[in-house]
């Protein structure tokens, strides 16, 4: 055995838990995952059926944690984790899986299957078999502060055109802040809206919020890349950064997987719970509607719809909040088939629009959801993932397809009641 | 050997035999999961863990719309198959008149032929449902050596079973130990195989359900 493979095989011994165990020893070889996964369906390639993707990890669980696997071992007979097969299941476990998990929700003996492939990347990383992308992003965001490079100069001058567009001054470094607000590179490079739209719903609700200087980005390509070092380092800075100025609450922005990696990751990886609440945009303006503080006025008139980002709902439980905020602004709703908990991904969310090789799978994943546009025909598409929401522009316009995207916060402000901002 | 030598044999030390490996088996299986157990969750819970965990162990047999859609005879097959097999091997009068000789304790049975309908819809669904596994290119490219070893040792005593209780082919005596025989074979194959959903799959459903559950997400 190479010391590569048995660095692949000791980060997965350490992922392999009870609940893994019984994940394996459950599965019957049904195949209704695969039915599940837009990568397959898309494709019709079997080597995509999910639990597949899942060989090397399944063949360190065998053969050390099951007395027979172990005992196949000790003759020869147990199949081995090797260089080629890492190599090989590269693929698989990036470029062919967003972890959306809609395979986790339809597994009939109740298998986590897209938790197991974060798993599987842990082992994949630690043995350099993971894409030269994501080895860009996560090394660019460890030493710049963010996966595309964006510092907080970058920071500093997007704030500089929003407070001069918007007349508001962006509060920086506010010690004792109820609301700490991140961003991703994402927003900071491609939808400056973003920070404006919080500026202006903010100041209009009358909420004490700041931008940290020293932790602005909430992407955490350590979670895509599947280092649990990687992910906790990122996470630190945010975690240091809020207990050092007090805030009550951090929000996540509009991004799937910065969502998980500062809900549900974050405290696990640094091994205690935060001294903070962690929230995603939208619940917090969820929050604020139903406070009263968030008004808006007038409708929209076209027919739209909302993406609902996977990390979003299904593996992070904002589910209603979106559609209560797009109905006070949109009369013509309508929700795609499968929306909300079965929602089809984008096809690039876990890390896979960073990966240059994933770039045609990607698309071809994009049908899916364009069979979902299609059903509805909707003249705009709202949703609440920058990372969704470049894939969804790439794919529309790949496939001729005339809908504008936008994101949910930025459509709450365009309908903003703003008269009470000068006593604020 | 007689058949009647053989079926002592097979009633007698062969029975225990396998109903050894099977109970320990069961038991070291069972232990392996729980030790490893899991790490504990720092998040802050949406929801309550323990309802939804609850809850999925048993939703998840019910399938999700679009899925069934999708896979509706996956999904109609296994239903008839597992509800067959059940009530075949609780339901039918000798197995339950077994069970009182052993344990001093019984129920009552299912009138033979709706026992007889449910082993014959069970053995049809298992034959049905292979045949699916080599036609499927998912199924047939996810197939391995032990699903085929599942399939056998799971249809060798529904078919014998229905053979001595209807007394075809061979004397009843000889079909009756063949059809003990093939138990044992599954009660030994069943520990060291993906036969074990049988009791993991709860275990499994609990874990995801639970850990959706605090995010907020029933499943």
């Amino acid at each position: 055995m190479t010391d590569r493979a048995k660095l692949a095989i000791n980060a997965f011994k350490e992922q392999i838990d009870g609940a893994v165990s019984a994940y394996f020893s459950s599965c019957v070889h049904c195949g209704l995952c695969a039915h599940a996964c837009l990568f397959f369906n898309e494709t019709g390639d079997p080597r995509y059926t999910p639990i597949h993707k899942l060989e090397p990890l399944r063949r360190v669980w065998w053969s050390e944690y099951t007395l027979f696997g172990k005992l196949a071992s000790l003759i020869g007979l147990a199949p081995k984790v090797t260089d080629k097969l890492l190599a090989d299941w590269q693929e698989l476990t990036y470029n062919a899986c967003s972890l959306c998990g809609r395979c986790s929700m339809v597994c009939p003996v109740g298998n986590d299957i897209a938790g197991m492939i974060r798993k599987q990347r842990e082992g994949m990383v630690a043995a350099g078999y993971s894409p030269e992308g994501l080895q860009g992003a996560s090394t660019r965001a460890v030493k710049i502060g963010s996966p595309m490079g964006v510092t907080w100069k970058a920071v500093s001058a997007q704030i500089g055109h929003v407070e001069n567009d918007t007349g508001l001054a962006i509060p920086v470094d506010r010690q004792g802040a109820d609301y700490m607000v991140l961003m991703s590179s994402m927003e900071i490079m491609n939808y400056p809206e973003y920070l404006e739209a919080v500026a202006r719903i903010f100041n209009a609700a009358d909420v004490s919020w700041t931008l940290s200087s020293e932790a602005f980005e909430a992407t955490n390509s350590g979670i895509q890349i599947g280092s649990a070092d990687i992910a906790r380092e990122l996470v630190s800075r945010v975690v240091n950064a809020a207990e050092k100025l007090g805030v009550k609450t951090v929000i996540s922005p509009e991004c799937g997987h910065a969502y998980t990696a500062l809900r549900w990751e974050g405290p696990n990886l640094i091994g205690r719970p935060y001294k903070f609440k962690a929230r995603h945009i939208l619940e917090v303006l969820d929050d604020l509607r139903a406070a009263g503080k968030l008004k808006t006025e007038g409708f929209e008139d076209e027919r739209m719809t909302f993406h609902d980002p996977c990390q979003l709902v299904r593996r992070g439980g904002v589910l209603e909040q979106p559609r209560r905020l797009v109905r006070m602004v949109v009369k013509d709703f309508v929700d795609m088939p499968d929306a909300g908990k079965m929602n089809w991904c984008c096809g690039a969310g876990g890390g896979v629009s960073a990966i240059e090789e994933a770039a045609e799978l990607k698309l071809t994943a994009f049908n899916a959801k364009k069979r979902q546009l299609e059903a509805v025909k909707p003249e705009k598409l709202i949703t609440a993932c920058a990372n969704c929401r470049i894939q969804l522009e790439e794919g529309l316009e790949e496939n001729n397809m005339d809908i504008p995207v936008v994101g949910l916060t930025e459509l709450l402000a365009e309908h903003l009641v703003e008269t009470e901002k000068a006593e604020g | 050997m007689t058949s009647d030598a053989f079926l002592d044999l097979v009633r007698g030390p062969l029975f225990q035999i396998a109903l050894f490996i099977f109970l320990a088996g069961v038991l070291v299986r069972l232990v392996e999961i729980l030790v490893l157990g899991r790490k504990t969750d720092f998040a802050e819970p949406r929801a309550d863990g323990t309802g939804a965990g609850l809850r999925s162990v048993f939703s998840r047999s019910v399938p999700e719309a679009g899925t069934f859609k999708r896979s509706a005879f996956t999904i109609l097959a296994g239903y008839v198959f597992h509800i067959g097999l059940f009530v075949a091997l609780v339901f039918l009068a000798p197995h339950i008149a077994l069970v009182r000789d052993t344990f001093g304790f019984g129920w009552p049975n299912l009138p033979t032929p709706l026992v007889d309908f449910a082993t014959v819809a069970a053995i049809a669904a298992l034959v049905a449902i292979l045949v699916n596994r080599l036609r499927d290119p998912v199924l047939k490219f996810l197939t391995t050596f032990e699903d085929y070893l599942a399939w056998a040792v799971t249809f060798l005593p529904l078919l014998t079973g229905y053979m001595a209780f209807h007394h075809l082919l061979i004397r009843y005596e000889g079909m009756l130990a063949l059809h003990i025989l093939s138990v044992e074979l599954l009660l030994v194959v069943f520990p060291f195989s993906k036969l074990m959903h049988t009791f993991t799959l709860f275990l499994a459903r609990w874990y995801t359900g639970s850990a959706f559950g605090r995010k907020g997400v029933q499943s």
